[in-house]
């Protein structure tokens, strides 16, 4: 081995520390990106490959009843591939020890064999057999939440019948990822279900022999989904279509893709500024490593070694914290892209989800590290070898100080030496200073960044559970029932407010502009739920015309005083014209509120209503949910106080896997900053810190004086993280917003707050290692000869 | 004229009660075949007041026994006292206690922080004494009472180490060790130095021990100690003390 080579190993070994958080920041960028990015490109190609094993529609319709024959009429269609129909109706479950009843999606399959859109993929068990009326299989979700195995049964009451119904298998599909039951919010896994059954047993119990109430089309590639859709809806008109809708806004589709593109923008940004940070961190603290080897760069070349030699030898140095940090990054992404899709696995059940590392992600991640740790050594080299050797052999003449701008303005005047030390070195390199700041901040940032989504849902629960949504019961109906229902439920023990509402499917059109919604119609008076803007300003309910949603008038490109076209697409599908009264910006979705007196006049024929909102007594809550859940008009039962129960189980363990992770991150990044920076100021200055303690000084006078430096750079830096934090969470829920529902930028005091502490305790930490280096400073060495 | 003394021993120690005691004094680093005796068995005294030159070529064991008085290093054997103080059993933060109270250092290159000015590096050390002069005071001391806001990087070698030596004089230490404070001057430079040390001990009567391998700077001295492989080889007493403008190398 060469003597460079030797020299090289040396000091890496010496330098160890440092050129373990050089390699930890590279490690960290490299594991974030194939973590996160890996992981979602793992997820997107899992989608689709699942996609084409279930044979994904392209555009679904659901209609009151058509004759089989219809099938062919749709088939016609241009651009349409295939279709398929089927029967799909709910069903109640008993469920003897649930509180709120338990439901069931009834969704056929053909008489025999499998259907060719929208297969289900079997989990255990076989389907059922042909011709077998009982045999049901059912959603692996649900299967798992109530324990049931092929062979168990479950007791279902079928259009007023009850029917024992056989497991014969379990299964999952595309289409049911997210079951969410109606009224609800979210899955409710122990009381819904979806069973699937055979065609010809489907049909007798529903009075749907021969006839279907939804179709599934595949189209042709680069068909006009559009222009389809207006024909399948002119098709089906007579057979009270609802109208189609496409993939996009396929429930679960819907949701899969929300988080899946909350995956692809926080898989893009969080690793491009991990892979930023610990580029610029390599260009940093290499550069510094280099500069305060200038004597031994006068040494070699006064020896005879060309630059290009040295150039390399310090190069080798960038490389080995490149590569080690890129093995144990990639060894480390890779296990966690491993965890990081089984996570989401659990909740997406794609069946094929094999996490795969991506060596273009790898190449490109150590590339990049890999060029920016060589600019920051090559950088210090170049500088380091313009110097004739004999005068990079001297020791560096004292530094130049002057008063800076704050002490010539008085600043500082009244501080101690000690002070204007500190002072003085941050404003004789204020760039370095800046660029070490900046470093902080990003770890500041990515601490917002990661903490600041759940401010902006608990934000938005908040909203809709405390403001919004303030009936203690909600009431879905199987059909639409007369309105003088109201009596009824008035009648219950226990129920202290009764507020009716329907909601109906509509078509809104504005020009050529058009978009279907549920049309929501409430008591003018409504105190249970009302219109809330996002600021929680509640809007009055108009008694004439509609209110929209800011997101659905910027659709239909409407403002307030304009007027829509409405079709009404259920009952009498009747039609008429609509001004719009407000527009309200609100979180989710696109909705449509309207009085429920002007929604009835415009449906048109007897007044019918969708569901209830119920205040009840919260001692007779248990007693209601029974007497409700006996009524064979009641579909579903939800209760908000339940919904928000489940969302924050949900919402503190996804905090704690997400925080727990980007902790870590930003605390890797916080202490190679301050960590580097503190090494190299204590080797550039350890000469005169050692000086300060042979006069007397004690250790923690002398570590204050290096430390405050790095102290002074992370309070600095903490208001820029938070301004950085908060902009990047901009861009983040920017990129985020769908239709369906979109982030609230809401950052808490707590989340800044909890970012700063963060930050601090990593930067304690690295000032307890380098406190510990100032202990052992050589003060003998002082009185020596310089080296 | 200067008395010679015989090696090893250590006589002739002036009437004044003696501030720094040592017996038997030894330090060796490594062990084994490695093993090297930095001094050996070394008795050495210092006076209250007394200016010492400490001579001997590089090795002699000069810096060791400098680094040991100042509570820099602790001794392999043997005994030390400062005063009513045994320096022997003491640990590192009460050695920097006796270093803070009694002790100031001049270093052969100088050692100023190059982000203080004159005024404000001394004023590093009188900020933590207990009973200093005034920073400004203590550069007049030395002819600097006309740069005292300048920085390092502005002042000659020469200013640096007057201001190096105004650092270690403004606590009014009892004890002024100085490590080769000529060593990095030109002859005229030296001279200055060697004066305002000169200075400095008759007029704050801090005990100063000088170490040097220039045989001419001895004459400076009350005394001249001459180290060899860790020994104390000869002590001459000069019956009078030359001023550095007589001294020539």
């Amino acid at each position: 081995m060469s003597a460079l080579n030797r020299k090289l190993l040396r000091e890496l070994w010496q330098l160890r520390g440092q050129m373990a958080s050089i390699a930890l920041v590279v490690a960290t960028g490299v594991m974030t990106l194939v973590t996160m990015r890996g992981g979602y490109e793992t997820l997107v190609e899992a989608q689709a490959a699942y996609y084409r094993l279930a044979r994904f529609p392209d555009l679904w319709v659901s209609l009151e009843r058509a004759p089989e024959a219809v099938r062919a009429k749709l088939e016609t269609i241009p651009d349409v591939a295939r279709v398929e129909t089927r029967i799909s109706l709910a069903a109640r479950l008993d469920l003897p020890e649930m509180e709120a009843p338990g439901l069931a999606l009834i969704v056929s399959l053909p008489e025999r064999g499998r259907p060719g859109l929208s297969d289900i993929v079997l989990r255990s068990g076989r389907l059922p057999a042909p011709g077998a009326r009982d045999e049901v299989v059912v959603s692996e979700n649900f299967a798992t939440a109530r324990g049931l195995v092929p062979g168990d049964s479950v007791r279902a009451i079928v259009n007023g019948r009850a029917w024992r119904l056989h497991v014969a298998g379990t299964a999952i599909s595309p289409e049911h990822t997210y079951a969410v039951p109606p009224g609800a919010l979210f899955p409710e896994d122990d009381r819904y279900g979806i069973f699937w059954m055979r065609q010809d047993a489907v049909g007798p119990a529903y009075d749907m022999d021969g006839a279907f109430n939804e179709a599934l089309l595949k189209l042709a590639p680069e068909a006009d989904t559009a222009a389809v859709m207006a024909e399948v809806d002119r098709l089906l008109e007579p057979y009270g279509g609802r109208g189609a809708y496409p993939r996009s806004d396929q429930f679960s589709h819907q949701t899969i893709q929300g988080e899946l593109d909350q995956n692809r923008v926080m898989g893009t940004a969080i690793p491009v500024v991990f892979v930023g940070v610990a580029a610029f961190l390599l260009n940093l603290v290499l550069g510094r490593l280099v500069a305060t080897q200038r004597t031994e760069v006068g040494v070699l070349k006064a020896f005879g070694y060309t630059d290009r030699e040295v150039g390399r030898h310090y190069l080798r140095f960038a490389m080995v914290a490149v590569a080690v940090g890129t093995l144990a990054g990639a060894v480390l992404g890779a296990r966690l892209g491993r965890a990081y899709v089984d996570l989401y696995g659990e909740y997406f059940h794609f069946p094929d989800l094999r996490y795969a590392l991506s060596p273009a992600l790898l190449l490109i991640a150590s590339s990049v590290s890999a060029i920016a740790a060589a600019a920051g050594a090559l950088t210090a080299v170049r500088q380091a070898s313009r110097l004739p050797p004999a005068e990079a052999m001297r020791p560096e003449r004292p530094a130049r100080f002057e008063a800076g701008i704050l002490e010539r303005r008085g600043v500082g005047r009244s501080l101690p030496p000690a002070g204007r030390m500190i002072l003085r070195n941050i404003e004789r390199r204020p760039f370095r200073a800046l660029i070490s700041s900046i470093g902080v901040a990003f770890s500041v940032a990515i601490l917002v960044i990661g903490m600041f989504m759940f401010d902006g849902v608990g934000f938005m629960m908040n909203l809709q559970f405390e403001v919004i949504q303030r009936e203690d019961l909600a009431l879905t109906f199987q059909e639409p029932v007369r309105a003088s229902v109201s009596h009824q439920l008035e009648r219950l023990d226990g129920v202290t407010r009764v507020e009716l509402f329907r909601t109906a499917p509509a078509r809104l059109r504005a020009g050529h502009r058009e978009r279907e919604v549920g049309l929501q119609g409430v008591p003018a008076d409504a105190r249970l739920r009302r219109v809330i803007a996002s600021s929680g300003a509640v809007h009055p309910v108009p008694a004439q015309g509609v209110v929209l949603s800011e997101r659905l008038a910027n659709k239909l490109r409407v403002r307030p005083g304009d007027e829509l076209e409405v079709e009404v697409l259920d009952g009498r599908r009747s039609s008429g014209s609509l001004r719009v009264a407000g527009v309200v910006d609100d979180f989710l979705g696109l909705s449509a509120t309207m009085s429920l007196d002007a929604l009835h006049d415009l449906a048109g024929g007897a007044p019918v209503v969708s569901g209830a909102w119920l205040s009840v007594r919260e001692d007779r809550r248990a007693d209601l949910y029974r007497s409700v859940k006996s009524m064979p008009a009641v579909a579903g039962v939800a209760s908000p106080a339940r919904m928000l129960e489940s969302f924050r189980t949900q919402m503190a363990e996804s905090l704690f896997v997400g925080v727990g992770f980007l902790l870590g991150f930003a605390s890797i990044i916080s202490v190679a900053v301050l960590y580097n920076g503190a090494r190299i100021a204590l080797s550039e200055r350890s000469r005169e810190l050692a000086s300060l303690r042979v006069m007397g000084f004690r250790r923690g006078e002398v570590a204050t004086l290096l430390l405050g430096e790095q102290a002074l750079v992370t309070l600095l830096a903490i208001p820029c993280g938070w301004v950085l934090g908060y902009l990047m969470s901009f861009a983040v829920v920017t990129s985020l917003q769908t239709d369906a529902y979109r982030i609230p930028l809401v950052v808490s005091v707590r989340t800044y707050a909890l970012a700063a502490v963060i930050t601090l305790v990593a930067a304690a930490a690295s000032g307890w290692i380098v406190r510990r280096r100032v202990d052992q400073l050589d003060l003998i060495a002082v009185l020596k000869t310089r080296e | 004229m200067s008395i010679p003394v015989g090696p090893g021993q250590e006589v002739g120690s002036p009437a004044a009660p003696p501030i720094i005691e040592a017996r038997g004094l030894t330090k060796t680093y490594g062990a084994g075949d490695v093993e090297v005796h930095a001094l050996r068995h070394v008795d050495f005294t210092l006076a209250a007041g007394e200016f010492v030159v400490i001579l001997g070529p590089s090795g002699s064991g000069k810096s060791t026994l400098l680094n040991i008085l100042g509570g820099l290093d602790v001794p392999t054997a043997g005994s030390l006292r400062f005063r009513d103080l045994d320096l022997t059993g003491m640990d590192g933060d009460e050695l920097t206690n006796y270093r803070r109270r009694h002790v100031g250092f001049v270093f052969q290159f100088y050692n100023l922080i190059p982000s203080l000015t004159a005024r404000e590096n001394v004023a590093l050390v009188t900020d933590i004494a207990t009973d200093p002069m005034s920073a400004s005071e203590a550069l007049e001391l030395v002819g600097l009472e006309a740069r005292l806001d300048h920085f390092p990087s502005q002042l000659s070698g020469g200013e640096q180490q007057r201001v190096a030596i105004a650092r270690a004089v403004a606590k009014q230490p009892d004890i002024l060790l100085c490590d080769e404070p000529t060593g990095a001057l030109d002859v005229e430079t030296g001279r200055l130095v060697l004066e305002v040390l000169d200075q400095v001990n008759r007029a704050t009567g801090a005990t100063t021990a000088v170490i040097t391998h220039n045989v001419a700077i001895g004459l400076l001295g009350d005394r001249v100690v001459h180290m060899s492989s860790g020994e104390i080889v000869e002590t001459t007493v000069n019956a009078e003390r030359a001023s550095a403008a007589e001294v020539h190398w």
